[in-house]
């Protein structure tokens, strides 16, 4: 397992030093690194974060990668995204619905290297596949599936099935695993966009 | 990328240094396709370089979104959002601390009451020892939270009737504030289902439901409403169902129309009285 350039794994003995702490309990980002899935994040790379919240992870992730454009879609978290972008040249925050791309393609460049999602609403497969026309041929999509935002009564086992299906439409599923040691019910994915010819 | 896309980049035909154009462009503007804007933009000799553009970009999108939260968070229904959240706050901590203070003042004076009323004698005592003083001062805060929630109740009551006119007609400002405050919004609760409504505030009971463990809850927060509270147990749920479909109905009038309709209130009564009529013999 590897991570990107500037995280690393520290002995938890208090808070000094220029580092910040990553809770895997509270980013699932964070989870899907410390579960050691291969998240082709190496540092450096351009990212479309969908459903940045209040910007806790977004504000890790572009400490160590290039230009990171952070989609939210409620104005009270996104208030803190913006404070937390503010101070951060390469952070980029839109208050856009991530279902919705064409109201932000005319900002979010083309061949993006990795798409990161955390949106907890209906229709999760959906949203990556609308956002799968920012993503370069050959970059990843790490998606963390809330099973309870698609279908509250049903087995999240289940609904993950449903979720990959519909996933795999545009993309190739690499791999995935449960987050639930640190996030109930969600599913971290690793994906690449289909080729189409 | 064809010239069409290169078109439909944000910064085109901007001056970076006008700021309302700018934030007019990040938050109104759309593209079918994302393209290599940053090389655009420098080709199109809005930015020197790739740096300058993102420069350019960070601060334009920081500035817009930063208006566009604001904006957004400003809208009445979104004050009311606040203020009604903040007077269930204020009531319930005056009330935990007005305990504490009667359980103090009890130890200290011989006639000392309980809840907010007690502590506002106690906040009037004049104060003789070093931990009367403390007493007196901990029952002052709680009058002032009291006060506190009553204004937030008065503001809620003056705002929510402009804000949502026939559903503060028909549910009181009080619980259409709940109601607004609990779907996040006025335009949220307009699309919510009318059965999603009935139930607003009573989520436990709901996935507990849901989970198969409990039947399913026939109110959430519209049980405070006469309508329901007074119809008799075995038609309370009929009597539900009917308010939480107007009210609705009430709050899409508002939310896209913004007039006060007179038939829809007539008819809630009306299908009241019919419900009602049943525990007639």
């Amino acid at each position: 397992m590897s991570l990107p350039d500037g995280v690393e794994r520290r002995p938890f003995d208090g808070h000094d030093g220029p580092w910040r702490l990553w809770d895997a309990g509270r980013s699932k980002l964070g989870a899907t690194l410390e579960l050691g899935l291969d998240t082709g994040l190496v540092g450096g790379e351009s990212v479309l974060y969908l459903g940045a919240a209040s910007g806790t992870t977004v504000s890790h992730v572009a400490d160590f990668c290039g230009p990171t454009y952070a989609v939210e879609f409620a104005p009270r978290p996104a208030r803190d995204l913006v404070d937390v972008a503010a101070g951060r040249p390469n952070l980029v925050p839109l208050l856009k619905d991530a279902r919705t791309p064409e109201t932000y393609a005319h900002v979010v460049e083309s061949d993006i290297d990795v798409v990161v999602q955390d949106v907890a609403t209906r229709g999760q497969a959906r949203v990556a596949v609308r956002n799968r026309q920012f993503l370069r041929e050959g970059g990843h999509l790490l998606a963390a599936i809330k099973a309870r935002s698609e279908d509250v009564t049903r087995e999240p086992a289940a609904v993950f099935e449903d979720v990959l299906d519909e996933l795999r439409g545009a993309y190739r599923i690499v791999e995935t695993a449960r987050l639930d040691r640190f996030h109930d019910d969600h599913l971290a994915v690793v994906a690449r966009p289909r080729t189409t010819d | 990328m064809t010239d069409a896309s290169a078109d439909a980049g944000w910064f085109r035909g901007l001056d970076p240094g006008d700021e309302d154009a700018v934030r007019n462009a990040i938050e109104h503007g759309s593209a079918d396709a994302p393209a290599d804007w940053p090389a655009l933009a420098v080709a199109a000799g809005f930015a020197d370089d790739e740096d300058d553009y993102y420069d350019a970009l960070h601060d334009a999108t920081v500035n817009a979104t930063r208006e566009a939260v604001r904006e957004r968070e400003r809208a009445d229904d979104q004050q009311l959002k606040y203020s009604v959240r903040a007077m269930d706050d204020a009531d319930r901590t005056a009330n935990e601390l007005a305990e504490r203070v009667a359980e103090w003042a009890g130890a200290l004076f011989d006639d000392a009451g309980t809840g907010v009323g007690g502590a506002r004698e106690v906040a009037a005592r004049e104060p003789a020892t070093a931990a009367e003083e403390r007493v007196v001062s901990l029952a002052t805060r709680v009058a002032d939270l009291a006060d506190e929630a009553a204004d937030c109740r008065a503001f809620v009551e003056r705002t929510a009737p402009a804000v949502a006119p026939n559903l503060s007609r028909m549910a009181g400002p009080t619980l259409a504030a709940r109601l607004i405050a609990l779907a996040g919004g006025l335009g949220e609760l307009a699309k919510k289902p009318s059965g999603t409504v009935q139930v607003l505030g009573a989520e436990d009971a709901l996935f507990a439901h849901l989970a198969g463990r409990a039947p399913s809850p026939k109110h959430g927060v519209i049980y405070t409403h006469d309508y329901v509270r007074n119809t008799r147990p075995e038609d309370r749920g009929s009597a539900a169902r009917a308010l939480a479909g107007k009210l609705v109905i009430a709050a899409r009038i508002d939310h896209y129309a913004g007039d006060l309709r007179e038939g829809i209130h007539e008819e809630l009564d009306e299908r009241m009285a019919t419900i009602r009529a049943r525990a007639d013999p």
